[in-house]
Order: structure tokens, then C-alpha cells, then sequence
């Protein structure tokens, strides 16, 4: 019974975030200081400082009513420092793909020269295991070094971070095409260039999409923390300058949408590579 | 005017903000042309006023002689050329309208910041963009990389990048003026709402914004002089203001030295309490400056005295007690401070919670004075050798005289009407101590705990 299994899944999902909202809404009632100061005073300070207390983590309510202000406005803009959370995100989300896509374009073909030659893998291999585990914001102080331009490095953090998984992925799909295959594209006579485009490409293709969505998590992933690091706009951006007005509520909402886009991001490439995917 | 034309009008052209040229460039070109005529058309009359007082004489001398005969007459008396000249040359073209200025969301960039929502930049006919920065190291390095005309530094910060201390190579900045005296404040966790004298202090952790900051200087000045070495004694990072009232809330540190609204912030949300201000320290410090490269004084001259002009206009604008709020309404905004306004508002206007439940009246509290005192340059530098920041023989009134450009705020300060100084340099004294910028080197050597 597919259906009621969908259902029934379904009505377990909204309990548990129920459980999840109830237990934070429970956690963050703020406990009445019982401090007494002047009005004057009180008039100065937050409300909870006001009765002797520490302003309290926002509960459901508080993130609910921010998430709201952002839904109903995402795309205003007012000056250089103050942009609605969409037109954040659209920053965002155009850093890493143009990153993103730079490294692919770098990547696949260079996987493909790799996975084609074991001389060039075994020549390649000790340069690809040594920067593949750097962190990506190791890059930040080099790129704005060299590149001098804030933009440019975030896009060429992203650009480094997703080189690798993509290069690696490719040259090992194409590197594990079974023989018999190319075997029998060397009986028939097929020149190297046509074997390459009509039997390789679409052997490795679901390797080499594997590779893609694993670089597009991380990129995505990173571009926040470089945003953080290099201001000016974008959702990591936000999360900073929120960060700087202590707006707990604000923040929760980014990362929020962080995720849905990191989700949508994510099954995009699935979807892809369920396109290329095939049965042996 | 482009908003009367149609835009659906094949013959007309909108490629101009007016509507009558091709190109933005052109427009531009006959703008600038338009402007000089004006400009010679404006020295032509004042020659003539002052040669006809009565218009009636005038009109009668035109009349008689022609305009031609009349103009060639009073240039062989007057030199008509010249005076055009001269006139055109004190405002000046500006070399670039477009500008971009780097700021840290904090109350010391406030000329720096309410110039853009109060139009002081657009009064000098400048355009400029303000850029919120997320710290002080990256300020620095989208100043040198040249993404920023000019920025908002911490007054240490050209003396440091001057002499090439924390930078790959030295490059020259200058600094023409201050913006803000005293406004820092020392910041304690509430927890230690009872631990006031500093002597029992030893093992905390502070933070300050910078390594090379006003703040880092007064934080480790006031521990030594109750007698704690800022560097064996407790612990001093650097974090930028942002961050600071969230690492003092999750306990990381006990406190800091730190520039408003930080302080403030911190007694707002119930996490701190202001143990005392750095006015108490030392009145009138300097705190943060705006700076901007040598390479951008030399090569824009005119760009740079109407931003400077600006910013010393602003500045003043900022001294007066009776503009604060209204400042303080229009730099809390999301797109500047992104404060709540009334923590802006008791930083500027100087009537505040002190985070103990008292509320303190202390107008002085921050006040904007744009004047780079040299011997400002030199104290900061005597600190910077004590610390171990810079080593070896420094030429003190040199670099202080390189990099603080006194001269050029004088005349500004002076245009936008305030009381100018008669001395071109004044001695002041920190914590009761006389400093006197003639004898750096004796000055150094009088505290006992140092590193130089």
C-alpha cells in the first residue's frame, strides 16, 4: 500500500517538527527577571535587560513573524548595504554557479585527458591529493592577494572547492569503462575522438554527475563562509550583518532558505543524472 | 530633459541623462564646457561690477563703445585671462564622481557614514557608494587593492601600513583626518559586576578590535598602569566589534575595549556592563580616522579636498550635541549601523545605561573632531615600539608628519567653521601622564612595564 505508506510518513513528518516546535517554544520561554529598576532605566535598554535579564534565544513565534516580513518582500533594495533576502540569495546562488561552472569546465575535459591515460593519472595523482583536502577559505587571503577583487576571489574559492570531486569522478568514470566496450569500438574502428564522444562520455556520464552534485553541495556550502568573509552582498553576507544586530531571528530564517536552496540544488542534479543513468 | 521626451520616438536619443547627447561621455564633455563658460561668465561680471558700480553707467559705456571694444578695454587693464584661471582653478574638476568608501558598522564612522543619507557628498557634487567592511583586516586589504577610493581606518592603521608593519610591503597612506575623539568604552560581562578594580583582572581574556588599534594602546596602558602586564598577565585578542558582544554572551571573553554601539549593545541586551569610558583614560583620544592612499592624493587632488571637505563639513555637523539624534535616527538604519536606534542614540547623545541600573549623563561622551594632531601619530607610535609592534629607530615627527596631513584639515576645518586650533601641535596627558611629542623616546622608556 504505497499510498497509505506516503500518508502515513507524511502525518509523521508534521509530528515531529510539532515535537521540534513545541520543544523550542518550550525551551526559549523567557523566565520573568525579577529585578526592579527605574522606568527611565527600563526605557534605555532591551526588555529583558530591563527586569535583570539576558535577551532571550527568539522563539517559533518571533522566527515566524521574521520569516513572514522576509516572504512578503524578498526582492526590495535599498542601497548597497540593505537588499531583501531573495535578491541575497540570487547573489549567492550566481557566485557558485558561475564558479561551479568554471571548475566544470576545467574538470571534465581534464578528467577526461587523466582517465584516458594512466601515465597523466599517476603524473597528475600527488598534485590532485595534495590541494583536494585544503579547505577552501585557505584560499581567501591568497585569492584577494592576487585577484584584488572580492568578488572574483569568493567566485574562485568556489571554483577551487568544486574542481576537485569533479575532476576526480570524471577521470575515475572514464578510466572505469569496461574494456569489452572499447574493445569492441577498436574492432569496429571507430576513431579515438568518436570512441571518446559516443561510448566513454556516455559510460562515465553517471560517475561524472556524481561528481557534479557532490561539488555543487560543497560549493554551496562554502560560498556562505566566504561570504561571511568578504561582505558586500550575498546570504552569507546577511547572515553576518544580522549577525552584527545579535538578530538571532533573522539568521534562523537564512538558514532556513540556505537549506531549501542547498535541497533544491542538490535535486536538480539528481533529476540530471537520472537522465543519463543506464542499465548494464 | 529626458523625462519630457518620448521615449518612443524613433529621432530622439536617450543615451544621455539630459536627452541632447549621444553618449554619457558627451554629455559629460558639454557639461564640463557648460560649467567653464558659466565659470568665465561669472569672473567676467565681478570684474565689471567692480568697475561699474552703477549698471546704469555700464550700460551706458556698452552702448557707446560695443561689447567687443568694451571686453578688449577692460582686459588691457585687467587681466581677464588670468582671473578666469585662477577662479577655475579653486573648485577644480573633480577627477572622478564616482566613489566607493569603505566603513566598519560602528558609531566612529559616523561623518563617514551620515554624509551619504544626509547629502553631504552629494553637496561636492561627488557620488559616492558607503560599503559596509567585515573587519578591519579586510578594509585594509579592498583599501590597497584599490576597491576602495578612500576608508574608514582605525587611526593607527596608515602609520602601520605606512611603515609596512602587517602588510607585505609599505605603502604610503595618508591620513588627513580624525574622525571621532574618546566614544570607546571598557566593556565587562556582567558576571563580573563586582570585580571593578582592575588589579584583580589577572587571567581574563579581553578583546579589542585590532591589533593596531586605539584600542589595543588604551587597553594595555590601562593594565599596566594598575600594574598587569597585558601580555603574561591576561589574554588580549583581536575580534572584530561585530562578534564581540556574542563571544562576551557565550562567555569566550570577559570583556573588551571596544567602540560603540558594541558597549552599548552589550548593556542592551543584559550581557554587559560599561566599567568605565575611554574618555576617563584619556580626553579627547583619537580614535578612528579616514584615510585614504598617497597615490589617491597625488593623482586626484581635486577628488580628494571635495570628499575630504565633506567629511570634515560632516564632521562638524556631528560636533554639534543639538544634530545628534537626528544623526543617530539616520545612521541606525539596516543599510548603516543596523542598530536598534535607541542604542545609537545614547552613544551619540552621551545620556546612557551603564548596564548596573543606573543611567549616566556624560555629553562628552564621543565628540567628532576632525584635527590629525601630529602628536596624536606620535604617541601611537611610542605605544606601537613599546608593545614590540615596530622595532628599532623610528623618525617619529617624520612618519607623523607623512601620514597625519594637519595641514590640509586646518584649512578645511577652518571653511566649515570651526574654532581652528592657534598651534599647530598640542600636548595632552594620558591617565594623569604628561606626554610630550617632542621626547617620544624619553616617554618610553618612563613605564616600567613595556616590551621595547
Amino acid at each position: 500500500m504505497p499510498v497509505a505508506q506516503r500518508w502515513r510518513s507524511a502525518i509523521l513528518s508534521l509530528i515531529i517538527l510539532a515535537v521540534l516546535l513545541g520543544a523550542w517554544q518550550a525551551a526559549t520561554r523567557s523566565e520573568e527577571g525579577t529585578a526592579v529598576v527605574d522606568p527611565a532605566y527600563a526605557a534605555l535598554v532591551g526588555k529583558a535587560a530591563a527586569s535583570g535579564g539576558k535577551t532571550p534565544f527568539p522563539g517559533p513565534g518571533e522566527v515566524g513573524a521574521e520569516l513572514w516580513r522576509h516572504l512578503e518582500d524578498p526582492f526590495y533594495d535599498r542601497g548597497p548595504n540593505d537588499k531583501g533576502l531573495g535578491l541575497q540569495l540570487a547573489y549567492s546562488i550566481s557566485r557558485v554557479l558561475a564558479g561551479f561552472l568554471c571548475a566544470a569546465l576545467v574538470a571534465i575535459p581534464l578528467g577526461f585527458m587523466i582517465g584516458m591515460s594512466p601515465t597523466l593519472y599517476q603524473a597528475f595523482d600527488p598534485f590532485i591529493q595534495v590541494l583536494k583536502p585544503i579547505s577552501p577559505l585557505a584560499w581567501m587571503p591568497l585569492a584577494l592577494y592576487t585577484i584584488k577583487d572580492a568578488n572574483s576571489s569568493a567566485m574562485f574559492v568556489i571554483f577551487i572547492c568544486s574542481v576537485w570531486p569533479m575532476l576526480i569522478n570524471t577521470a575515475f568514470g572514464v578510466g572505469a569503462v569496461r574494456q569489452d566496450w572499447l574493445n569492441v569500438a577498436r574492432t569496429l574502428e571507430v576513431p579515438r575522438l568518436r570512441t571518446a564522444r559516443q561510448v566513454i562520455l556516455p559510460a562515465a556520464a553517471p560517475t561524472i554527475m556524481t561528481g557534479m552534485r557532490i561539488s555543487v553541495g560543497i560549493a554551496w556550502l562554502v560560498i556562505v563562509a566566504a561570504e561571511m568573509l568578504i561582505g558586500g552582498t550575498g546570504i552569507g553576507y546577511f547572515v553576518w550583518n544580522e549577525w552584527n544586530n545579535l538578530s538571532i531571528a533573522n539568521i534562523i530564517c537564512a538558514i532556513l532558505f540556505i537549506g531549501l536552496i542547498g535541497m533544491a540544488l542538490d535535486l536538480l542534479l539528481a533529476r540530471a543524472a537520472r537522465l543519463v543513468s543506464y542499465r548494464e | 530633459m529626458s523625462l519630457f521626451r518620448n521615449p518612443f520616438d524613433a529621432q530622439s536619443r536617450l543615451a544621455c541623462g539630459c536627452g541632447r547627447h549621444a553618449s554619457q561621455a558627451e554629455h559629460d564633455l558639454a557639461q564640463r564646457h557648460e560649467a567653464e563658460a558659466l565659470q568665465a561668465r561669472a569672473v567676467e561680471s565681478a570684474v565689471m561690477r567692480a568697475l561699474f558700480p552703477q549698471d546704469a553707467l555700464r550700460r551706458a559705456f556698452l552702448r557707446a563703445v560695443g561689447s567687443g571694444t568694451a571686453m578688449a578695454a577692460v582686459s588691457a587693464l585687467f587681466p581677464l585671462g588670468a582671473a578666469k584661471e585662477a577662479f577655475a582653478q579653486s573648485p577644480g574638476a573633480l577627477e572622478k564622481t564616482r566613489l566607493k568608501v569603505g566603513f566598519i558598522p560602528i558609531t566612529c564612522a559616523t561623518p563617514i557614514i551620515m554624509a551619504h543619507p544626509m547629502g553631504f557628498y552629494a553637496k561636492q557634487g561627488l557620488d559616492v557608494t558607503v560599503d559596509k567592511a567585515a573587519g578591519w583586516a579586510l578594509i585594509r586589504d579592498k583599501a590597497l587593492a584599490g576597491e576602495y577610493d578612500a576608508a574608514h581606518m582605525l587611526s593607527p592603521m596608515p602609520l602601520a601600513i605606512s611603515m609596512g608593519v602587517g602588510t607585505g610591503s609599505a605603502v604610503p597612506w595618508t591620513m588627513p583626518a580624525v574622525e571621532n575623539i574618546n566614544g570607546q568604552a571598557i566593556t565587562l560581562s556582567i558576571k563580573h559586576k563586582d570585580r571593578r578594580d582592575p588589579k584583580s583582572w589577572k587571567g581574563m581574556k579581553f578583546a579589542v578590535p585590532f591589533d593596531y588599534s586605539m584600542h589595543n594602546y588604551l587597553l594595555r596602558y590601562y593594565l599596566a598602569e594598575h600594574g598587569l602586564d597585558p601580555d603574561t598577565d591576561v589574554q588580549i585578542r583581536a575580534v572584530p566589534p561585530p562578534e564581540m558582544v556574542a563571544n562576551l554572551r557565550a562567555d569566550n571573553i570577559d570583556g573588551f575595549l571596544a567602540p560603540d554601539p558594541v558597549n552599548q549593545r552589550a548593556v542592551y541586551d543584559g550581557v554587559g556592563y560599561i566599567h568605565t569610558l575611554s574618555k576617563a583614560l584619556w580626553d579627547g583620544h583619537p580614535c578612528c580616522a579616514f584615510a585614504a592612499s598617497k597615490e589617491f592624493v597625488t593623482r586626484m587632488p581635486n577628488t580628494y579636498q571635495a570628499l575630504l571637505k565633506a567629511i570634515v563639513e560632516a564632521t562638524a555637523y556631528a560636533h554639534s550635541p543639538a544634530n545628534r539624534k537626528e544623526i543617530a535616527a539616520a545612521i541606525a538604519a539596516p543599510n548603516y549601523l543596523n542598530q536598534p536606534a535607541t542604542v545609537v542614540e545614547q552613544v551619540l547623545t552621551g545620556t546612557f545605561a551603564d548596564g548596573l541600573g543606573k543611567v549616566i549623563k556624560e555629553p562628552a561622551r564621543i565628540d567628532f573632531d576632525p584635527m590629525p594632531w601630529q602628536s596624536f601619530a606620535v604617541w601611537i607610535l611610542t605605544q606601537m615600539k613599546r608593545w614590540g609592534q615596530i622595532k628599532g629607530e623610528v623618525d617619529y615627527q617624520k612618519v607623523a608628519r607623512e601620514v597625519f596631513l594637519a595641514t590640509d584639515a586646518l584649512r578645511l576645518m577652518k571653511e566649515a567653521g570651526y574654532p581652528v586650533p592657534a598651534q599647530p601641535d598640542k600636548t595632552f596627558s594620558v591617565m594623569g601622564k604628561l606626554f610630550d611629542p617632542a621626547r617620544p623616546e624619553a616617554y618610553l622608556a618612563s613605564f616600567k612595564i613595556r616590551r621595547a
